[in-house]
């Protein structure tokens, strides 16, 4: 190989409370597929923000060295205008324009303000002729699948003159064929010498078309493979090589008999109806027990959740909800809590909390009949759950009239689990509970899993962190596209196993 | 990180810092009476340039009969915005309801429907009945309410004037049906005389001398200022009683002092005219309804939730949609009301009732502090928004100022008010 386009040394990156990033380097050379893998939260996306400078010069330690010149950049103009250009995962069309005016968005064919829409349609042709794409420039974004809007975003960053592609996990929401199409075009790219990185936790996807490997760890750099040294085994090892030293409550479980059963759950996408988002889950909780759903980011999870509760996401759902027995109804939210199911939910400022509203309000938004007489709040009773909520949990305020949006995340996620607890439910599904949170409140938020569970709850939780599955669950189900793909005992368990159960199961027809 | 949700910066605030809270409740208290102060500053503005014209009796009265509409559509146009909607229909609402109510009542022989009280509780049945129509396109098909109720503010304003044949007007209307807006209460106690009026030589008294005062008002405020004492101690008394720190002693009694002041200036005012309007007395019960509504009932907390975050309070198990019907079928009751009380201010429906009334009851419940994102507002905030519009149409009425600079004005002090706000809450 030639000579290296791209140095990152010792990047170190913090946010208050959580070291994100500590001395990373990373070592691109020019025309290689460089992958760069790691679990969700090892700090992957992070290092690209870095790069790309959505993180400026100034908030983080190190040298970014391109084309070998010291680079500072102040935002993504920038970087752009050295020719790094970043595909985020999630994508950042607009809809309701069109295939012509999405890629040229900002950076129009104008003259004195007015676009010459004919040559941007014809370059626009000719972009999408590269990466194959056979769409009419004006068809609008919405109209298209989401491959060929992965495939848009290419052409677009092909418009500007990219000399380093990076894509992050730009297959996550592909279906197969599409995802081999893009992996083709990866490759047809470097043969025409252009340098990627592919930011990816397929492996097998990795294995085909990466020409090194960096893996990334609890913020780290672990080890670069070159070409021959990548085999599945050997960064799956390296991926999750790290011991469960005593960062989660211990704890005896007492299990009981089965207070939670889903069977046979199907559930379709609400907006493309043809697509099956989950297909005939089965699965059961105990009473006492903690139960794991272990899987990568996509993998259903979430979605299977919500059209639990209350069928709060996708369409046509289908199967039963059995509590000690007993087929219930959960048609609607407010019947899924009658009935003592509670959801905490993955995204607590989209979904959990009025984040203008105080704690106080917040703890008794779900349970306020618990709070009234006749439809009306005695304040006192209300004030004086609030503080017990907000002393059981640590909840860490000036006082229960705090507003929410005002908390740190592990406190925002103390005021949401505090709300459940205060509606009293048999059974608490917690998805992704200490997602963006720093490590004392992880282990506060684990005591809590650890002493509802003690109390009798059955408790599924969503994590896509490995350990602390492993840490705190009882059984473990791993689900993979819409699937459960396996089931195992925590104690049988290990980060490979559930790791091979995922990468095996990939693209596997049932 | 593959889910970038930095963690916000640990709070450095230490428990239960007595001075502190002293303090903070020292300034979000000024800022909720802040909109009160202002209105009192309008107000000794407009005493000042109308060389003690506002203040007269006689003045107040009328600038209440001439603004309540506004502050009853307000209350219902509150709970509108703190949800997160909003509703531009409710001045069209209320011209095609007094229309309805006035050919009821002269057009339409009706017979027993025809009574006053009969076809009040008609018109406001319809005026539900409109709300919960549009309400429901915006519940439930998620069709966005600027543009439902902007087809309604077509919509009725075209019904009123074609039930009004084109441009005419249909009255007069009996006096048992105005006696809503000019009316005042009866006084049953019997008027205090206090100083006896002066009688000129033909011996007849001369109207506005002497100082006679009207019983029935002056006991009806001396037991609502003794109400609003007796709940404050009490609540304080509860909170104490609990453990829990209420607002520090000096503050609350130099609110309730300042408060029930005012209260009893207002009282004497009334009770020195005529008494109290018929229509202040309906506005209070509302006020006092709305208040109870939003701050102390289940429904009225889960406004608010569904306001602040919709997908939250929805995956908390609130019927958000049902909430939103509810909402615009309260909105469609209070529009009808207003459309009563203009009805009967004019003593006739015209075609042009009510036209651009929901700009002012919008700019009311902005100016008394809601947020448009939706979640944020108070009743009280509405309502004194709506008198600090109502003073500034009276006051520089009294003033002469031309109509078209009084639009200028009131435009100026809506986005001066909001302005206020947004600097505020950044501040803090």
């Amino acid at each position: 190989m030639t000579s290296t386009i791209l140095e990152m040394r010792d990047i170190t990156k913090t946010f208050p409370g959580v070291k994100a990033l500590s001395n990373v380097n990373l070592s691109v050379e020019e025309g290689e597929i460089h992958a760069v893998v790691g679990e969700n939260g090892a700090g992957k996306s992070t290092l690209m923000k870095v790069l790309s400078g959505v993180y400026p010069s100034g908030t983080y330690d190190g040298q970014i060295i391109f084309q070998g010149q010291e680079c500072q950049f102040k935002g993504i103009h920038d970087s752009e205008h050295k020719g790094i250009v970043i595909i985020h995962q999630e994508l950042a069309l607009v809809p309701m324009l069109s295939i012509a005016e999405n890629i040229f968005l900002g950076n129009e064919h104008a003259r004195y303000g007015v676009i010459d829409w004919n040559a941007n349609e014809a370059r626009t042709s000719a972009l999408l002729k590269k990466v194959g794409l056979k769409e009419d420039p004006k068809t609008l974004i919405t109209n298209i699948g989401v491959g060929k809007q992965q495939l848009v975003e290419i052409a677009k960053a092909l418009s500007k003159e990219v000399k380093l592609l990076i894509l992050d996990e730009p297959t996550a929401s592909l279906s197969e064929k599409d995802s081999q199409a893009l992996l083709d075009l990866l490759l047809e790219f470097k043969r025409q010498g252009m340098t990627s990185i592919l930011i990816s936790h397929k492996l097998n996807e990795v294995n085909r078309v990466a020409d090194k490997v960096t893996v990334i760890r609890d913020g780290r750099t672990i080890e670069t493979l070159a070409k021959k040294d990548i085999s599945e085994d050997r960064i799956i090892t390296s991926m999750v090589g790290r011991s469960l030293d005593d960062r989660y409550p211990p704890r005896e479980p007492d299990i009981g008999e089965v207070v939670f059963e889903v069977k046979n759950w199907s559930v379709y996408h609400p907006i493309h109806a043809e697509r099956q988002v989950i297909k005939g889950i089965d699965l059961n909780v105990r009473k006492g027990e903690v139960v794991g759903i272990a899987g990568l980011m996509g993998a259903g999870r979430t979605e299977f959740a919500m059209s639990l509760f209350g069928r709060s996401y996708g369409r046509r759902i289908t199967g039963e909800v059995l509590l000690k027995g007993k087929a219930v109804d959960v048609s609607s939210v407010s019947k899924a809590v009658q009935h003592g199911i509670a959801y905490v939910t993955e995204d607590r400022k989209t979904y959990g909390l009025n984040l203008i509203d105080h704690i106080k309000h917040n703890i008794t938004l779900a349970n306020l009949g618990g709070v009234s007489r006749h439809s009306v709040i005695d304040d006192m009773r209300e004030l004086a759950v609030a503080n017990d909520y907000r002393k059981k949990t640590n909840i860490r305020a000036s006082s229960v009239y705090q507003m929410t949006g005002n908390l740190s995340g592990g406190n925002q996620q103390k005021v949401v689990l505090s709300k459940w607890l205060f509606a009293d439910p048999e059974v608490l599904i917690l998805d992704e509970p200490t997602r963006g949170i720093d490590v004392g409140a992880k282990y506060e938020i684990y005591t809590i899993i650890a002493r509802l569970a003690a109390e009798g709850k059955a408790i599924l939780v969503i994590s896509s962190e490995m350990p602390e599955l492993l840490g705190i669950t009882d059984r473990i189900y791993v689900m993979n596209e819409g699937r459960i793909v396996g089931e195992m005992p925590a104690a049988d368990a290990s980060q490979e196993k559930i790791m091979r159960a995922i990468v095996r199961g990939e693209g596997k027809a049932a | 990180m593959s889910t970038d949700s930095a963690p916000a910066p640990q709070g450095n605030i230490a428990e239960e810092q007595r001075p502190r809270i002293a303090v903070s409740a020292l300034t979000t208290n000024l800022r909720e009476y802040g909109l009160i102060i202002a209105l009192i500053v309008i107000m000794l503005f407009f005493q000042f340039t109308t060389s003690g014209t506002l203040f007269k009796p006689v003045n107040l009265s009328n600038l209440v009969q001439q603004n309540s509409f506004i502050i009853v559509m307000a209350l219902g146009m509150l709970l509108v915005i703190v949800s997160g909607y909003i509703d531009l229909s409710v001045g069209s609402v209320a011209g095609f309801i007094g229309a309805l109510a006035a050919n009821m009542m002269v057009i339409w022989q009706l017979g027993p429907l025809s009574n006053p009280l009969v076809v009040s509780i008609v018109c406001l049945i319809v005026g539900g009945l409109i709300g919960a129509a549009q309400g429901y396109w915006i519940a439930y098909h998620r069709i966005p309410s600027f543009i439902v109720t902007l087809a309604g503010m077509l919509i009725f304003r075209g019904i009123c004037q074609a039930l009004l044949g084109g441009g005419s007007s249909v009255g007069p209307l009996p006096d048992g049906f105005k006696a809503l807006s000019s009316g005042f209460i009866p006084d049953v106690i019997g008027p205090l005389t206090l100083i006896a009026p002066t009688v000129n030589a033909a011996g007849k008294t001369i109207l506005g001398s002497g100082l006679t005062l009207h019983m029935t008002t002056v006991v009806l405020g001396l037991i609502a200022v003794l109400a609003y004492a007796y709940f404050g101690v009490r609540t304080r008394r509860k909170r104490e009683r609990h453990g829990y720190e209420a607002e520090p002693f000096p503050l609350f009694v130099i609110k309730t002092l300042v408060a029930s002041a005012l209260a009893l200036f207002l009282v004497y005012e009334f009770a020195s005219y005529r008494g109290l309007p018929v229509v202040l007395l309906v506005m209070g019960v509302l006020i006092s309804l709305f208040v109870f509504v939003t701050k102390r009932m289940t429904i009225g907390r889960r406004i608010y939730a569904m306001g602040g975050n919709p997908k939250a309070a929805q995956l908390s198990g609130i019927n958000t949609e049902r909430l939103t019907l509810l909402v615009f079928i309260n909105m469609g009751v209070l529009s009808a009301l207003g459309g009563l009380i203009i009805a009967a201010r004019l003593g006739q429906a015209v075609p042009a009732a009510g036209l651009g009334s929901e700009l002012d009851v919008i700019a009311a419940v902005f100016i008394g502090g809601a947020s448009a994102m939706g979640g944020v507002g108070q009743v009280i905030g509405a309502v004194v928004g709506g008198f600090i519009m109502g003073v500034m149409n009276n006051g520089m009425s009294i003033m002469g100022v031309n109509v078209d600079w009084q639009q200028v004005v009131k435009g100026l002090v809506l986005l001066g008010a909001v302005i206020f706000d947004v600097y505020n809450k950044n501040k803090a």
